[in-house]
């Protein structure tokens, strides 16, 4: 009984919680919320490629090659005969686990590197901040064709590097909010009774600086996939015949955009749909998470 | 001014200090040996290179702090970046002359954002909430979201379909037809601006909106002077300082960009130097041209902070 009295109050703020967001931002922020859409779609096209997909992806038909986009083929087919179609839903997948896993693995970065920089101050973090400086002053793409050059291209090095890239970056946001956390009286009354280091930045720093680390894993997950998708453009990113939008633009693709122009525009529109919805949705969170921000600006 | 100069510059010693540790740390302290991978990639024995030949030419033949201190010693002593492993030229010389184009694209990408993002910055900023605002900050979302490869890849594909128009594939020098020249890099530059000219109109924008609320202005606009002077000389000039300051976050932005415009224009400069090198694994090249790269964008953004006094005489150097 005592339990049931528990986890029923429990669950439900937490369900009007979202339900509430969402209202307010269909209702407030409606360029946000087509955003939104897009980023179901484009998440529910990734989860289920495999069963969306009407053929495979390197699925080959040397008769079908080049064929202009129609109802057997709604985006063509390329040199090789393949379905433009199921190879951008494919992409999808390949863009959604590296966008979401190297967003994540960023995000951590920030926070770890944010919360504890931040918290501490003083020496450690001028150190810290120097080395991001220093880091910061390297072109993304420079640093991940570098480093891809030595490692090898391939999906986790791309996933890890792209994560570390934009979680020291990113790490700056995050410290920016915890400086101004760490002066409320809450923590200094956590210190004063004593908690541990680790207790204070995991109970009282890091819930309070959520609203921006969230935003900053929205705003992540588009910037990855467009510096992927740049990668594979170089042909440095996860290779073939894995059909990443970028990798699709470039290589072979490439080669017989003269003959199939439709070749050049599904995968740069999708990258360009994606990010965008991306981005309009993370503004809009970016505004109903924080109440300053709040306003058409 | 002087002395502010230099406690600005001596500020920047630990910074450069960490981003020739990162140059290093990243080539060489990577999972993988580079030995192996250029004798796989390059098929070095055909070329009769021992692989002790090698490990002496990048250094790797000495502890880890020596190779350190003797890289960056040779290029603050001396300026000298090693050699070319393939060309045997020396690495700066290779920069040296790649350097003009990237920068040459940049100077003229920045003109293209400044000269696009600054007015429209402006106007949607005082044309808040108005249709025009909106259609100017969805632009401005919009061109962030397009890649400029895409852009890139369609400028070269479709002209040439629909009209047979394609463009230049091979520099031509200033020297050489400058009007030619100037054409040949406008496309790119105006591909490469395109992302930037949206961040600088968004910032203008705030930062217009924020001033506009300043009681200076306010002031201007009821003792009579007219609107177009009060947000001209009053308002921007004070909203411009954060835009200056954009310049140099950008700048490694602008880099990044140029190294895959140049590329699909055939640019001959520090981006198709570095892709070259990668293709080869030539590690001193992509050592050299990594931290030339870092130190343009550290310098550049030290230009900006001296350059905050021209705009805004409260900042006094002190």
């Amino acid at each position: 009984m005592t339990s049931l009295a528990h986890t029923a109050p429990a669950a439900a703020p937490v369900r009007s919680g979202l339900w509430n967001f969402l209202v307010r931002l269909f209702r407030d922020k409606p360029l946000g919320a087509f955003g939104f859409v897009v980023c179901v779609v484009f998440l529910f096209c990734g989860l289920f490629a495999d069963l969306l997909a009407p053929y495979g992806f390197n699925q080959i038909s040397p008769i079908n090659r080049l064929k202009p986009p129609g109802e057997k083929y709604w985006f063509g087919t390329d040199n090789l005969g393949r379905d433009m179609f199921s190879r951008i839903l494919y992409g999808a997948q390949l863009s959604v686990i590296i966008g979401l896993s190297a967003a994540a693995l960023a995000t951590v970065v920030s926070v770890v590197i944010g919360v504890v920089s931040g918290y501490l101050g003083g020496k450690f973090d001028m150190v810290v901040q120097r080395f991001v400086d220093g880091w910061m002053a390297f072109p993304d793409l420079v640093i991940l064709i570098v480093v891809v050059s030595v490692v090898g291209p391939g999906m986790g090095p791309v996933i890890v590097i792209l994560g570390l890239l934009y979680g020291i970056g990113g790490s700056r946001i995050v410290r920016g909010a915890v400086l101004s956390v760490r002066e409320n009286a809450y923590v200094h009354a956590a210190q004063s009774t004593g908690a541990s280091l680790p207790r204070i930045l995991w109970k009282h720093i890091l819930p309070n600086v959520m609203a921006p680390v969230i935003v900053l894993f929205t705003t992540r997950v588009g910037a990855v996939i467009l510096a992927e998708s740049g990668l594979a453009f170089l042909g440095l990113g996860v290779p073939p015949p894995a059909p990443t939008w970028g990798g699709m633009l470039s290589g072979s693709g490439r080669a017989f955009m003269y003959q199939g122009p439709w070749l050049a525009l599904a995968p740069g529109l999708c990258i360009t749909i994606v990010v965008y919805a991306i981005n309009v949705f993370g503004d809009a969170l970016r505004d109903l998470l924080d109440p300053r921000m709040r306003g058409s600006r | 001014m002087q002395a502010y100069i230099v406690r600005r510059v001596l500020a920047l010693v630990p910074t450069l200090i960490f981003a020739s540790l990162i140059v290093f740390v990243t080539v060489r302290l990577i999972p993988g040996d580079v030995i192996d991978l250029m004798l796989s990639t390059n098929d070095i024995g055909a070329d009769r290179k021992s692989r002790e030949q090698l490990e002496a030419a990048l250094g790797f033949d000495r502890p880890m702090v020596s190779q350190y201190f003797r890289w960056i010693g040779a290029f603050v002593l001396d300026g000298s970046l090693g050699q070319s492993l393939w060309q045997s030229t020396p690495v700066m010389e290779d920069i040296l002359h790649r350097l003009p184009i990237t920068f040459e694209l940049g100077v003229y990408a920045l003109v293209v954002a400044l000269l696009v993002g600054i007015p429209i910055g402006v106007y949607s900023a005082v044309a808040q909430d108005t249709v025009g605002d909106y259609v100017a900050r969805s632009f401005a979302i919009l061109a962030l979201a397009l890649p400029s490869f895409w852009v890139g890849t369609l400028v070269m594909v479709f002209p040439a379909i629909w009209w047979g128009w394609s463009p230049e594939v091979k520099l031509i020098p200033f020297s050489e037809d400058p009007l030619r020249h100037i054409g040949q890099m406008t496309i790119p530059a105006l591909i490469l601006g395109k992302a930037f000219s949206a961040v600088v109109m968004r910032l203008t924008r705030t930062m217009m909106l924020e001033v506009m609320r300043q009681d200076y202005i306010r002031t201007a606009l009821a003792k009579g002077l007219a609107p177009r002077t009060t947000i001209l000389r009053h308002a921007l000039r004070n909203a411009l300082i954060p835009v200056v300051t954009l310049v140099g976050l950008q700048a490694p932005v602008l880099v990044g960009g140029a190294v895959i415009l140049e590329q699909i224009f055939v640019l001959p400069g520090m981006g198709q130097l570095l892709l070259e090198a990668v293709s080869q694994r030539d590690y001193p090249v992509i050592t050299g041209v990594f931290l030339i790269v870092g130190l343009a964008v550290v310098f550049i953004n030290l230009l900006v902070d001296l350059s905050y006094g021209l705009l805004d005489p409260k900042v006094r150097y002190r």
